[in-house]
């Protein structure tokens, strides 16, 4: 029996109005026309003009967006690979140290991990730049996939592969066309949120980036120690957008994926 | 038809293993040895910024001088200097406090999500987790335009006659504070949610049949069933904010440093890189074991260790 109490529905609603109310306001305050952020001057479209003019924030933000695309497909292909691994492949040398360092990404404080990258890329005589940032951010997310596909793969029936498999599938032709399309939704789960935590990472692109690989949360860190500029509200309102949209676009595909497999299931079944 | 055959476990399932395991071993565990390994090292005015360098075609005698060459002198200066003393200690307090302050918000939440109707539910969740999704520089920057003198909440606050000067928000504790429950509550709720909602709550009803009073039944009941989704929201929130940079240095006050905000100084303004590796590395060994714990936790979750 599901019973609501009062107390439960206010402290639900609090909490979700704390965690929205900053971001609402950002967005109003994007579209004001004062100069003066704090004071409201009636709406206006005057800082997206002024941010289409700002090439410096342009050229971060395609180069943002290549790095996270780049260190999101190849975060998505290992950390697939390692979920694989860790649900698969049993007992093999090495596990307990394979398993630490999968996990161990997820609650490493950032510092720590973008100053030994950067001593690394150093130490290699690597020049700093696009490759750098995106080797880091493919480090830092792909624990992110690996343990989104892990809990997938743990939930679904083995029989099917191994059906196949005494069918005499070869085993990487049973991955493609058995496992890969079962686990699918995590994994695209899995690249959009590498993604995005690629396009939000400062600390990590600060330490492993060089001259010419400015990335977007680099280009605004810089402006928002200078102090809060109308601007920078309409590219973080932009940036809420697209978040949001795309966040809520493929969930509700990923429901719909699932109502018409499960709809195919009975199917079989019947 | 034959009977079906049994195959053995072929050669590319170990290039599943085998490809992240060399990524890992060589974009995670090498840089901490080297990290190790600079902490070491002296500062120099060189590129790069430390000596010994290593040079291995100098074969035995190389490494050997190498070897002479390594010091503690970094550790000894963390050791002695009150300012990284007390970097680590506030680092900590704030990672303690904000952990309960989370604690006491993402409970309630999680539990009020965990029974609201079954239909709501993923609504709800996706709730919570879509400011996780968006930048979180833009969280905390979104707090700025809050936080700041002739910001929102000192014009609300006048506003209603509760205070008659604007307050200085912005530049201290409780700046940072503010930050930190804002951008890792979701990272509390979802733990909680997830062992909440798990519970079977007819036991509740047992409970209360047997003429058990509510509080009671939540206090014996439910607490001890979420205490594993508590532990694990709690560490995904502790170990992070430790080390936190962008939210004590975006809101916080110059006058006292979090951990993470002295190894940056010492790394990008002073250029001394054996010092900020020494941080590092004593940083890491203060969090090892609530790492260990998490890890621990993380992979019972995954059902691995049962």
């Amino acid at each position: 029996m599901q019973r609501t109490s009062g107390f439960n529905v206010v402290s639900v609603a609090l909490g979700l109005a704390f965690l929205y109310l900053p971001i609402v306001i950002l967005v109003i305050y994007s579209f004001n026309a004062s100069r003066l952020v704090t004071v409201w001057g009636g709406w206006s479209l005057e800082w997206y003009r002024q941010l289409l003019r700002d090439q410096a924030i342009l050229d971060a933000a395609w180069m943002s967006l290549r790095i996270g695309a780049l260190s999101a497909t190849a975060a998505t292909v290992l950390g697939t690979f390692a979920a694989v691994a860790l649900t698969r492949s049993g007992r093999f040398r090495g596990r307990l140290l394979f398993s630490g360092m999968a996990y161990a990404p997820l609650v490493m404080p950032e510092v720590i991990t973008g100053l030994s990258l950067l001593l690394l890329f150093v130490a290699a005589g690597v020049d700093r730049g696009f490759w750098t940032v995106t080797a880091a951010h493919t480090t830092l997310t792909m624990c992110f996939v690996t343990v989104i596909v892990q809990s997938r793969l743990i939930g679904f029936d083995r029989s099917l592969e191994e059906a196949a498999m005494d069918l005499g599938c070869p085993p990487f032709k049973t991955f493609l066309t058995v496992t890969l399309p079962l686990i699918a939704p995590a994994v695209i789960a899995g690249w959009m949120l590498a993604f995005s935590l690629s396009l939000d990472d400062l600390v990590i692109a600060s330490f492993t980036t060089g001259p010419g690989a400015t990335t977007l949360p680099i280009r605004i860190y810089s402006q928002v120690r200078l102090g809060v500029k109308p601007e920078i509200n309409a590219i973080c309102t932009i940036i809420i957008t697209v978040v949001a949209v795309g966040t809520i676009a493929s969930s509700l595909a990923a429901k719909r994926g699932a109502v018409r497999r499960a709809r195919e299931g009975l199917g079989v079944q019947v | 038809m034959s009977a079906p055959v049994r195959i053995k476990r072929p050669g590319n399932s170990r290039l599943v293993v085998l490809i992240p395991y060399l990524w890992l071993i060589a974009f995670f565990l090498v840089p901490f040895v080297i990290v190790l390994k600079i902490s070491l090292s002296q500062t120099a005015m060189a590129l790069p910024p430390y000596v010994p360098v290593l040079d291995l075609a100098a074969g035995w005698e190389g490494l050997k001088q190498f070897a002479t060459q390594l010091t503690l002198d970094s550790y000894a200066l963390i050791g002695s200097d009150e300012l990284y003393l007390s970097s680590y200690l506030k680092s900590l307090e704030v990672a303690g406090v904000s952990t309960a302050i989370l604690l006491l918000i993402g409970y309630p939440m999680a539990y009020g999500i965990a029974r609201s109707p079954r239909g709501l539910q993923p609504l709800l969740v996706m709730l919570v987790v879509l400011p996780f999704w968006t930048s979180f520089l833009i969280r905390v920057y979104a707090w700025i335009n809050i936080l700041q003198r002739d910001g929102l909440l000192n014009d609300v606050l006048m506003a209603l006659h509760i205070i008659d000067a604007p307050i200085a928000w912005l530049a201290s504790d409780t700046a940072i504070y503010i930050g930190v429950v804002y951008s890792y509550l979701p990272f509390m709720v979802l733990p909680l949610y997830a062992s909440l909602e798990r519970i079977d709550y007819s036991l509740l009803e047992a409970a209360a049949d047997l003429g058990s009073p509510r509080w009671k039944a939540f206090w014996q009941v439910t607490v001890p069933l979420s205490l594993r989704g508590a532990a694990a929201g709690a560490l995904l929130c502790f170990i992070p904010v430790t080390g936190e940079f962008v939210i004590p240095d975006l809101l916080g006050g110059s006058r006292s440093m979090m951990i993470g905000q002295t190894l940056w100084t010492e790394f990008f303004s002073n250029r001394d890189w054996p010092v900020a590796s020494a941080i590092a590395v004593a940083l890491l060994a203060l969090l090892l074991v609530p790492i260990l714990v998490y890890e621990r936790l993380q992979k019972r979750a995954i059902g691995e260790v049962a």
